[in-house]
């Protein structure tokens, strides 16, 4: 069962990925194993797909640096439940399809590696007979979302969720 | 009720009068792409199965690493080369200086502008009041493709500030401040907007560029620097490019230039800030003045004022990387650069240096450096357990002097005693 890696305030992108380990740095196919190498050695080596990411407030500020959740996605991350989210960090991940839910609440109740199930498109997290509601993104973010990436969406309809046609 | 910077802006692009929390689509005057990320924006456009649909508006910046300090980086900005010729977008090569440096000094962000970058500190473009903003490889080769990128219109927090620097101070000291006061998500989301007023009017390009820099420390989208002083002679300024005298801001703080005092971002944080006297003593390993945030002549004319005659401190490495080739040219040309040599200074290839700890200065366990740059997050610049302290370039040069931080006015004191 996919379980909880549970970390505090203020994660920024290089405690997510540090600059060093950038794919351009070590190579496409190993910057991910090096995911929270600093801050938590042995997330990366126990990370398994579908394991759900849960964080304080200010999740992912610093650098743009869109490789640091793509780190993630390549280890199976599919879902962040954070306080708050920094402004890049919150478009890098609708942007690579993984869903960034923020409920204070849910991020409390929770604790480190505690066995969770997620349904993803309903938001309702799970935990032994316990219930937590999770409030997806803004509609036109969902949009996105739905056809798995920003990039499959423009591909697919020209233009960006919430864009105004023929214009 | 009147608009702000960042509305008149995004009103202007978007041919309509948007406010606050509304969503636009609007086209943007320049991409920037750096070399770090050039290879997922390459794989983002192949699978848009797109080209930049405007070349000229696509520039490149070999900076991050630069000179190369692998092959697996080498091969990255071969292709890079290879690519902006047969697109024919500009590519700013090895030493040509940091992304954001060039595209001011290359008149690519404007005043009035819309600049995305991908890099977090493209918010630097508001020193000349143009909406730069840092965004990730897919939003930018969305962008590059597309010539255009989604936006939520910001809020604004409007910050003041008053009066002129007092002597010991720097912008780098005003902007600490405003994130201190702001805190790391204080902004996010949104606008910050800078008036500069009783004074404060005369800070120049080089000072607006600082605090433009670090305005993404609070967590801003972009940090607007409302035109005045030697901006108004420096460009064609747009007769619309102003906030409106009643606009609407999600908050206001005051910052009295006048009795600031000099200030350190303290480990790992950079709303951390401290004054530098509670700090005081500390010693240091390195000491590294360069960075979009603090690499300019100013700071370098800064430095070597306080190295004239002086020796870096046994055991100090003393680095110090302009933020690009013209600043090494000014530098070079009017004798700053012997100064800081004779003081035993070592110099790198204007670029990003070890701000992102990959090379030109990466920290062993347990190292103490003092940095001009705006990030000192857990190992940004190498071991996980190295500690960087922020500061201005004042506050470098008298640290690398002294061997612990200091100030050059307690350096003063102790030569005298």
């Amino acid at each position: 069962m996919p379980r909880v890696w549970k970390f505090g305030d203020a994660i920024n992108t290089d405690d997510i990925l540090p600059g060093k380990y950038a794919p351009f740095m070590v190579g496409e196919d190993r910057f991910h194993t090096y995911a929270f190498a600093h801050l938590r050695p042995d997330f990366a080596p126990n990370y398994q797909p579908g394991d759900i990411l849960v964080c304080g407030k200010n999740t992912g500020l610093g650098s743009s640096r869109e490789y640091a959740p793509e780190a993630l996605r390549k280890l199976g991350l599919k879902a962040i439940i954070a306080k708050s989210y920094a402004r890049i960090f919150y478009r890098n991940l609708v942007n690579l399809g993984i869903m960034p839910f923020e409920a204070p609440e849910v991020v409390d109740a929770l604790q480190d590696g505690d066995e969770v199930e997620l349904d993803l498109e309903r938001g309702i997290l799970r935990r032994g007979a316990e219930t937590f509601l999770l409030k997806p993104p803004p509609a036109f973010l969902l949009e996105a979302l739905k056809e798995g990436s920003i990039l499959e969406y423009y591909r697919k309809y020209g233009r960006f969720p919430g864009e105004r046609t023929g214009g | 009720m009147g608009l702000t910077l960042a509305e008149k802006i995004l009103s202007r692009r978007a041919g309509r009068e948007v406010r606050a929390g509304e969503l636009v689509v609007v086209e943007v005057d320049q991409v920037m792409v750096v070399d770090s990320i050039a290879g997922s924006f390459f794989k983002r456009l192949k699978q848009l199965e797109a080209t930049p649909r405007f070349p000229e508006k696509v520039t490149i910046v070999i900076d991050h690493v630069a000179p190369a300090a692998n092959v697996e980086v080498a091969k990255a900005q071969k292709e890079i080369r290879e690519w902006g010729q047969q697109i024919g977008c500009r590519v700013f090569d090895v030493g040509r200086g940091i992304c954001h440096q060039v595209l001011i000094e290359e008149g690519l962000a404007l005043p009035g502008g819309i600049v995305l970058g991908s890099d977090s500190h493209s918010t630097t473009y508001g020193a000349v009041a143009c909406f730069g903003t840092g965004m990730g490889a897919t939003d930018i080769a969305l962008a590059a493709a597309s010539g255009r990128t989604w936006l939520r219109v910001p809020e604004t927090v409007k910050v003041t500030f008053r009066g002129q620097l007092a002597p010991s101070a720097t912008a780098k000291d005003a902007a600490l401040e405003m994130v201190r006061l702001l805190t790391a998500d204080g902004a996010t989301y949104m606008s910050i907007e800078i008036h500069l007023v009783d004074g404060a009017e005369s800070l120049t390009l080089s000072q607006r560029l600082t605090l433009a820099n670090l305005t993404v420390e609070a967590g801003a989208k972009c940090g607007l620097v409302v035109p005045s002083g030697e901006i108004l002679q420096m460009y064609d300024l747009p007769d619309w490019l102003s906030p409106d005298p009643d606009a609407v801001y999600a908050r206001e703080v005051e910052i009295d230039l006048s009795n600031l005092t000099p200030r350190v971002a303290v480990p790992f944080y950079v709303d951390n800030v401290e004054e530098v006297e509670k700090v005081r003593g500390k010693k240091v390993d390195q000491v590294f003045v360069g960075t979009c945030t603090n690499g300019r002549l100013d700071d370098l004319h800064q430095v070597a004022e306080i190295l004239k005659g002086r020796k870096v401190a046994p055991g100090v490495r003393l680095l110090i990387i302009p933020a690009s080739s013209q600043v090494l040219e000014q530098a070079t040309a009017d004798g700053t650069l012997l100064t800081l040599l004779q003081a035993g200074a070592t110099l790198g290839t204007p670029g990003c240096g070890p701000c992102m700890g990959r090379h030109q200065g990466v920290l062993a366990p347990g190292e103490v450096c003092v940095s001009t740059s705006n990030r000192n997050f857990r190992g940004r610049m190498g071991a996980a357990d190295a500690e960087i302290y922020l500061a201005s370039p004042r506050v470098a040069a008298a640290t690398a002097v002294a061997g612990y931080i200091t100030t050059p006015e307690a350096l003063e004191e102790v030569a005298h005693a």
